[in-house]
């Protein structure tokens, strides 16, 4: 459970930059890019993406691979599954309790409809 | 996406839902993910006051979360922090409900937000949670993509 909150941890903090979700959001769309692909859109000089494509490594969300000159960069979907589940645990908590809270109220409601409340 | 907004209709007078919130008798009834049983329900409904809820759930596992009343306007808002017991905290989260009459009864509006640490805080200023929300949507269409790709 610690190494688990530790990885969200890391995969949040990651997630917090806007140049990283975007990376993350195209390679999400695209499978995968090379270093310089990646960095064409963004006004930033290559060596400062590297700096983000390290984060987003260290939250182990993308993996690279180098053949010859080229850096392939792929995203690694696992961490984002784990922290939409976390997210998930929560809707589920709130989806069925907030079903029985209605029902609960609703009967509260049509006993004091029956006492003329 | 550090943050969850859900909207449920409710056929009872805002006053009613208000109360089902806030006491022990009501906490009772609905706290947790499943049928399971809330073991344990203290709440002390002022601003300030602390509430305490151990639950079990189907899977045999108990829970426990608490936190302390910020906002307690009946019967429209109700704030409370939050945090769960024990190996299980991620820190300590914000609860906000907001419950609208309607001609049916009530509209009422959960949002359960700061979901995690101080990095995500400190984004949540910083409005990134809608950026969030849509690359989370992405990345679920696209896994989606991937899976139907395989099959």
């Amino acid at each position: 459970m610690v190494n688990y909150t530790r990885q969200l941890d890391r995969t949040f903090a990651a997630l917090v930059d806007p140049t990283r979700r975007a990376i993350l959001a195209r390679l999400g769309r695209e499978g995968e890019a090379t270093v310089s692909e990646l960095a064409q859109p963004f006004a930033i000089k290559l060596p400062a993406v590297m700096k983000h494509l390290d984060v987003l490594s260290g939250a182990n969300l993308i993996t690279r691979s180098k053949q010859g000159r080229t850096v392939t960069v792929r995203l690694s979907p696992e961490p984002m599954r784990a922290a939409m589940e976390w997210l998930r645990h929560y809707e589920r908590f709130w989806q069925a309790g907030l079903d029985r809270l209605a029902a609960y109220a609703e009967s509260r409601e049509a006993e004091a409809k029956r006492g003329g409340g | 996406m550090s943050s969850l907004t859900l909207v449920r209709r409710i056929r009872a007078r805002p006053s009613i839902v208000f109360d089902a919130l806030i006491t022990a008798e009501g906490i009772a009834c609905w706290w947790g993910p499943d049928a399971g049983p809330v073991l344990l329900a203290e709440c002390d409904p002022r601003v300030g006051g602390r509430f305490r809820v151990r639950f079990r759930t189907l899977d045999g596992s108990e829970h426990e979360s608490s936190g302390a009343y910020l906002e307690v306007a009946r019967p429209e808002r109700l704030a409370m922090s939050w945090r769960w017991a024990g190996s299980e905290d991620p820190g300590e989260s914000l609860v906000e409900i907001d419950l609208r009459p309607i001609a049916e009864g009530t509209e009422l509006t959960l949002t359960h937000s700061r979901l995690h640490d101080e990095e995500t805080r400190r984004g949540h200023e910083q409005g990134w949670s809608g950026a969030l929300d849509k690359l989370m949507r992405q990345f679920l269409v696209s896994a989606e993509e991937e899976r139907h790709d395989r099959s």
